[in-house]
């Protein structure tokens, strides 16, 4: 273990989970997670507050002791094998996890000599990082007087000092404002083109759209979907097209065009010149949506029907989401349940 | 002991240099780990870790500087008159004992600590490292040794003016001096096992002061045993803290008391088997 070779002997998965709970009390946290991912991607977790997000990185990280169910990390029982799994695996955690008493020097430093690190190579790494992180200047600095930004970078710096094959963000971002967001992003693609895995948990659905391959929804303990973003906006089919007629009365004829030429469910809005069609196309960009809404709308032009206004609405993760977990407060602006003509045409159009 | 957090007199993010994700990626490359340090070395980085808050916070110094004296000036006049005749008297017996009890007492502290430092993220990292577990732990009692050595010094030098006059001479303070650090170290861990196992930091102070009042009240350090009725010689007899006074007491004093020394090491010994373990477990399952 004094060494480390990224490429390993180890071909597998970066984390295999099989059944893996949790439970505090009555409250099971973690209520059967299986997961799967692949060394050199970046994995995101899901879910809303409480969802069990942060107990299953503990869990990993060997924080935790899981009551049931086996968790391996790099083929390594993270309870049996703590140790391996620790050498490989590095943790930024939800609330900043360095010293806030000491400087961001003093902090990278106390790591990089915990880790085996001479004195002055621990002094020459912590220069370098803070250097490549833009934090010269607080270098000297207590990091209990850092902003919120500057945290999550010294945070994240220290969980590279030794550059981990697996890198656990727990909300890297969550209070941070957009271009301090923005920032953190690029250090997490920097880091995972250098071949880290990373498991990412958050709650906002675009940080996971922009940096995730594949995502897995969490709620109550449980993975609700799993897949790419494609296959999970794909399951929820949520491509809405909304038409504003100039004539009300129109609105039947416009509502029997829509549903052939669309193929899918229309629905009249209380406004009575308003309808919105469902189409099922969950492919990330789109286009076959606006293919056949624009075929809709020469049909409805030809059959002399004036539309006033017209929009694609880009189905989204936070569909997505709301959809899965129900946790909408919306329920009319919340996507139906996908049809099963949708799901064949998203197959299509997906392939 | 503030470390509570003051709000970020915040820097603004738009004043910091951009990341560099260029020089980031060549830091990312060198990936040579070096050899794993062991038990020691790492015990003593979380050792230097303890110096380094007490170099931020210099405040904390409080208990081991005008605490112990005010507990010196505090005793010797209002006994010293009463118990031996005159206060520079009373102090020939009383300043080895008063070592005793401030020493004792101000490892209350370390439970304290433990408690607030615990629940802070950075815990989750020191334990997510391949690190000899107990370290941390240990770190945090090397940093205590260094606090209880500063208040011995400045507990001395105090009564040395008052007219303290050790027979022991130099050899023979130092010699206490070590053995009260030495136990007050395997002591700590008591309070570490506290620190981690009650919830809040009110109920360590309530817990330490509980079993701290009686276990040095009821000692040989203001009044000798003799003097006290059958069952309470018993008690204080049997005191931990009595066996180390009463050692501390006569190294200070040039007699070289073996079965005192040999009780309180022992008194140490059984500290560190018992509530090390104990600690170490509920420090696992935090």
């Amino acid at each position: 273990m004094t060494s480390k070779n990224r490429t390993d002997q180890w071909a597998g998965p970066a984390i295999e989970t099989a059944g893996l709970v949790k439970t505090f009390g009555d409250n099971r946290a973690v209520d059967g997670v299986d997961l799967r991912i692949e060394a050199g991607t970046v994995y995101g977790l899901l879910g809303p507050n409480g969802a069990g997000k942060t107990t299953t990185v503990r869990m990993l990280a060997t924080l935790l002791r899981p009551d049931g169910g086996e968790a391996h990390v790099f083929g390594h029982d993270v309870v049996r094998e703590a140790d391996a799994v620790r050498t490989r695996v590095s943790l930024t955690g939800q609330y900043a996890s360095v010293d806030e008493d000491l400087t961001g020097t003093e902090n990278l430093v106390l790591l990089a000599r915990l880790t085996g690190h001479s004195k002055k190579a621990s002094y020459d790494r912590a220069a370098q990082l803070l250097d490549a992180f833009g934090l010269s200047e607080a270098a000297a600095r207590q990091v209990k007087n850092y902003s919120g930004g500057m945290r999550r970078r010294i945070d994240i710096a220290a969980s590279i000092l030794n550059t981990p094959d697996l890198l656990f963000l727990d909300e890297p971002t969550t209070g941070l404002d957009p271009r301090s967001r923005n920032q953190v992003w690029e250090i997490v693609r920097a880091v995972v083109a250098q071949g880290t895995t990373v498991l990412l948990t958050t709650q906002y659905l675009d940080e996971a759209d922009q940096l995730a391959a594949r995502i897995a929804v969490i709620d109550k303990g449980k993975v609700i979907a799993e897949g790419t973003k494609g296959e999970l906006k794909a399951s929820v089919g949520a491509g809405a097209v909304h038409v504003r007629l100039r004539d009300a009365h129109q609105r039947p004829d416009a509502e029997r065009l829509l549903r052939q030429a669309l193929d899918a469910d229309i629905q009249l809005e209380p406004d009575p010149v308003a309808l919105t069609a469902r189409v099922g196309n969950g492919s990330s960009n789109g286009a076959g949506a606006a293919e056949k809404a624009s075929r809709a709308l020469a049909e409805l032009a030809h059959a002399g029907i004036t539309v006033d206004n017209f929009s694609l609405g880009q189905p989204s993760l936070d569909e997505v989401f709301l959809a899965l977990t129900g946790k909408s407060d919306h329920a009319e602006t919340s996507p139906q349940p996908p049809t099963k003509q949708a799901q064949q045409q998203t197959k299509e159009a997906t392939a | 002991m503030s470390t509570a957090t003051k709000p970020t007199n915040g820097t603004d993010t738009a004043d910091l240099a951009p990341v560099s994700t260029e020089s980031l990626a060549a830091l990312l490359v060198s990936t040579e780990r070096p050899p794993r340090p062991n038990a020691i070395q790492t015990s003593f980085t979380f050792g230097w870790r303890a110096m380094l808050k007490i170099k931020h916070v210099p405040e904390q110094l409080f208990d081991v500087t005008a605490f112990p004296i005010m507990l010196v000036l505090m005793y010797t006049y209002l006994f010293g008159g009463a118990l031996a005749g005159s206060p520079r008297e009373y102090i020939q017996y009383l300043l080895p004992g008063i070592l005793v009890m401030s020493v004792t007492m101000i490892t209350m502290y370390t439970g304290l600590a433990v408690n607030i430092d615990i629940e802070k993220g950075v815990f989750d990292r020191f334990r997510s490292l391949p690190i000899w577990r107990p370290s941390t732990l240990v770190g945090y009692l090397l940093g205590d040794a260094l606090r209880y050595a500063m208040a011995s010094v400045v507990m001395l030098s105090v009564g040395l003016i008052m007219g303290f006059r050790p027979d022991g001479g130099v050899q023979g303070v130092l010699g206490g001096v070590l053995l009260l650090i030495i136990f007050s170290f395997a002591f700590s861990w008591v309070w570490t096992m506290f620190g981690l196992l009650l919830r809040t930091e009110k109920s360590v102070m309530g817990v330490s002061m509980m079993i701290l009042f009686p276990l040095t009240f009821l000692s040989d350090i203001f009044v000798r045993p003799e003097t006290m009725p059958g069952w309470l010689q018993a008690f204080v007899n049997n005191n931990p803290i009595t066996h180390l006074s009463s050692a501390v007491r006569g190294l200070m004093d040039g007699s070289w008391p073996t079965a005192e020394i040999a009780w309180s090491l022992g008194w140490a010994g059984l500290f560190v088997a018992v509530f090390g373990p104990v600690t170490m477990r509920l420090y696992n399952r935090k």
